[in-house]
């Protein structure tokens, strides 16, 4: 059958099974809209900002694990998408953000609103295209889905010129595609399971470190039953949280920067540290030279590249992690020793000595909100069960610390690149793909504003997302890290002449609350969610000088955390 | 310590780019690298001269591994290898002796003399980065109008291949 370009296009990406498109048009994509307007079959959902476009289709993507689709147009529309293809390169989303470019013949002519976006994009994408022929269109999509969603995941941009989709061309959908270059590992090499294996039942101080890899490759499951059927505990990264139950009493919450004592003091102290779908990150490491001084590590990813990138490895197993679970299971199954059960136990009352502390208690208030609070609250009042995503900073790390997740896909949070406006269309896309769910959006007052545009979109698609703001009238993170290490010199840190969110809210046509009592905190949150067809934007006016605690301060070590004023006591050695 | 990559990629637009991209991007250090065509036109191979420890270099073969458009890669310097590199030097020799001498010199090195003019003489030298560097020292420095250097092409000896 002859089409057109723009007709291929959205052909294609029905026969993909694409279910939505986050887009903006422009000049250069006219041809592609009226396709979706004469064509129909994807749903297209009309962002105010091509960053949300991006932060959509990522959010749509971590909450099903299908590749997220966004549709753009060429110069500002394919600059305005680059933070939100970087903030899917950094935590590894599939994503396939199609961008509209100007006709071939002006390619380099410096045309309107031309920008090389392949140029722009290479280092921030797994890997990208430009169409120059449409004869190439339809496998070169299907090369793009097939990139994005396989191996370690990523964006693609497919960068299609305006002629392209005026151009014809025979079309039948590509069942799939072969590339000689590029082989993703799925199964990992036998020998090193086994060798991880002996390892693991030979440990007398294990633990094991999780991160985003295992929600990304849907190895939860597997997770969860071998770390039960070891016993051993578990911490998960910023990423990861979700993959393994939080209220599992092996679960040692978070670590890193930000992480409980059990679980930094566990990674610290531990002689067999088993790292699976995690890649060393500085916020999760502290100081490398104080890393873990006397661990054996193993190391699970299926990019070898991550592996031994920034700390050596003993074991490394470069596989998919679902794969590599299946076979260590197996191994366990078989191997004559089992773990030497008083090393654990002995192991295991050392880790509830530090978890008998309380790292996280904060100091109640009747005067003021406490942030902790009202995240702890929404975790009762939705049953740990919500969609939650985030923008970036304190109530970032908050939300991460004190709104335990049992089941992945719950979690969306920006954390490799932190990029502040990721919360709003990160919702947006995560109720598009969970229609009856509660997706709540945990934010700050300076956050919100980075894409608060969106408000608009939610309107126009019925999104009734719970928006949680934490106006403490500061940049919250910023001013905490003036407060530790520039003696309190908080530079630019105030958010002055902020807007009255609650008429912001209405102007919007949502509904807006205002909530600067601690009693009336429970009482309005059970308000808001009760409202299942409404956005609610409630603005939490918080305690100012709240403090994310504990802390692993830049040059410090896991062992070597500051904790909460509250609990000063333990601040003495670090001095 | 001096390490030489060689690799196959898509013959694409582009392709050159991503691999210069990732070593500015990620730090490393790049001291030459050449790409053309294969005999197989679809298929570039480079060779890129660059310096690390063992640890630099295994991300560096990492990193370039994950480039979608490399098909395969090899460290030539791991094992016996030839590497040979082309060099034009433009010399002012405006007298017979000066011309003579020359003569000799190239003699010397197995280089050629490839055009003689009033002005001086092109030398074509070929040979790895010890024997060009030994060439342009023995060169009067005053004489040397114009240098230039391919940068190592590499080959492994003996059965071993970097081939599809």
């Amino acid at each position: 059958m002859e089409l057109t370009g723009a007709d291929i296009l959205v052909q294609f990406l029905q026969d993909e099974g694409v279910e939505f498109v986050f887009g903006y048009p422009g000049g250069a994509v006219l041809h592609i809209y009226d396709a979706l307007y004469q064509r129909g079959g994807v749903e297209h959902v009309l962002v105010r900002h091509e960053q949300a476009a991006t932060h959509a289709a990522d959010g749509y993507a971590r909450a099903t694990g299908k590749p997220g689709v966004a549709l753009v147009t060429s110069g500002p529309g394919a600059t305005n998408a680059v933070t939100g293809i970087a903030t899917a390169h950094m935590d590894s989303i599939p994503m396939v953000v199609i961008t509209g470019q100007v006709a071939t013949p002006l390619i380099g002519n410096d045309a309107f609103q031309e920008v090389d976006i392949v140029g722009i994009s290479r280092p921030c994408v797994k890997h990208n295209f430009l169409v120059k022929d449409v004869k190439d269109l339809a496998v070169t999509l299907k090369k793009a889905f097939y990139i994005a969603n396989s191996g370690r995941p990523g964006p693609v941009v497919v960068d299609i010129p305006k002629d392209v989709t005026a151009a014809k061309a025979h079309y039948e959908y590509p069942q799939s595609v072969a590339i000689r270059s590029y082989n993703p590992v799925s199964k990992p090499h036998s020998g090193q399971v086994r060798k991880a294996v002996n390892m693991l039942l030979r440990a007398r101080r294990p633990m094991i470190y999780t991160g985003g890899g295992v929600v990304l490759g849907n190895a939860s499951e597997e997770l969860t039953q071998m770390v039960r059927q070891l016993g051993f505990p578990i911490t998960n990264t910023l990423m990861g949280l979700g993959a393994y139950p939080a209220s599992d009493p092996q679960f040692l919450g978070m670590l890193g920067m930000h992480g409980t004592m059990e679980a930094n003091m566990a990674m610290h102290e531990c002689d067999v540290l088993m790292a699976i779908g995690a890649r060393f990150d500085d916020r999760v490491t502290g100081e490398l030279d104080k890393f873990s001084p006397s661990a054996k590590i193993i190391h699970v990813d299926v990019d070898p590249a991550s592996i031994a990138k920034n700390v050596p490895v003993d074991v490394p197993i470069v596989g998919e992690v679902g794969e590599v679970l299946k076979q260590c299971m197996t191994e366990l199954d078989q191997a004559d020793r089992k773990v030497d059960p008083e090393a654990l136990s002995a192991w295991w009352s050392q880790i509830d000595d530090w978890r008998s502390q309380q790292c996280l208690a904060y100091e109640a208030s009747d005067e003021f909100i406490k942030p902790q609070m009202v995240l702890e609250t929404l975790h009762r009042l939705t049953n740990g069960d919500a969609c939650v995503t985030t923008d970036v900073g304190q109530h970032q790390m908050w939300a991460a610390q004190y709104y335990g997740f049992d089941k992945p896909r719950r979690w969306l949070t920006s954390g490799g690149l932190g990029t502040m406006g990721f919360g709003l269309p990160a919702a947006m896309g995560a109720q598009f793909a969970n229609r009856d769910s509660t997706v709540a959006c945990v934010t700050g007052e300076a956050s919100i504003q980075m894409c608060i545009q969106e408000l608009s979109t939610c309107l126009q698609y019925d999104l009734p997302i719970k928006v949680i703001n934490l106006n403490n009238r500061y940049l919250g993170m910023v001013r905490q890290w003036q407060e530790f290490q520039y003696k309190s010199r908080y530079s630019h840190s105030y958010m002055d002449a902020l807007p009255d969110f609650v008429a912001l809210a209405e102007a919007y046509g949502h509904v807006g609350m205002r909530i600067d009592n601690p009693a009336d905190v429970e009482g309005a949150l059970k308000e808001a969610l009760a409202m299942k067809d409404r956005l609610v934007f409630m603005d939490f006016i918080t305690d100012q000088n709240e403090n994310v605690y504990p802390m692993v301060e830049a040059g410090r070590g896991h062992h070597e955390m500051r904790y909460s004023p509250y609990q000063s006591f333990r601040n003495q050695e670090l001095a | 310590m001096r390490r030489i990559i060689s690799l196959l990629l898509e013959n694409e637009p582009g392709a050159l780019s991503r691999v210069a991209g990732l070593f500015s991007a990620r730090g490393f250090n790049i001291e030459s690298l050449t790409v053309a065509a294969t005999d197989d036109e679809t298929v570039s191979r480079m060779t890129i001269v660059t310096h690390g420890d063992g640890g630099i270099l295994e991300q560096i073969v990492k990193q370039l591994n994950k480039l979608v458009d490399v098909i395969k890669l090899m460290e030539v310097s791991d094992g016996e290898h030839l590497d040979r590199e082309l060099m034009l030097v433009k010399v002012r020799a405006t007298s017979a002796s000066s011309r003579d001498e020359m003569d000799r010199l190239v003699r010397t090195f197995g280089a050629r003399i490839v055009e003689i003019t009033r002005q001086g003489l092109i030398v074509e030298v070929t040979g790895n980065d010890e024997k060009l560097k030994a060439f342009l020292d023995v060169v009067e420095s005053g004489s040397v109008i114009e240098v230039v250097r391919s940068g190592p092409s590499a080959i492994s000896r003996g059965g071993k291949a970097l081939k599809l």
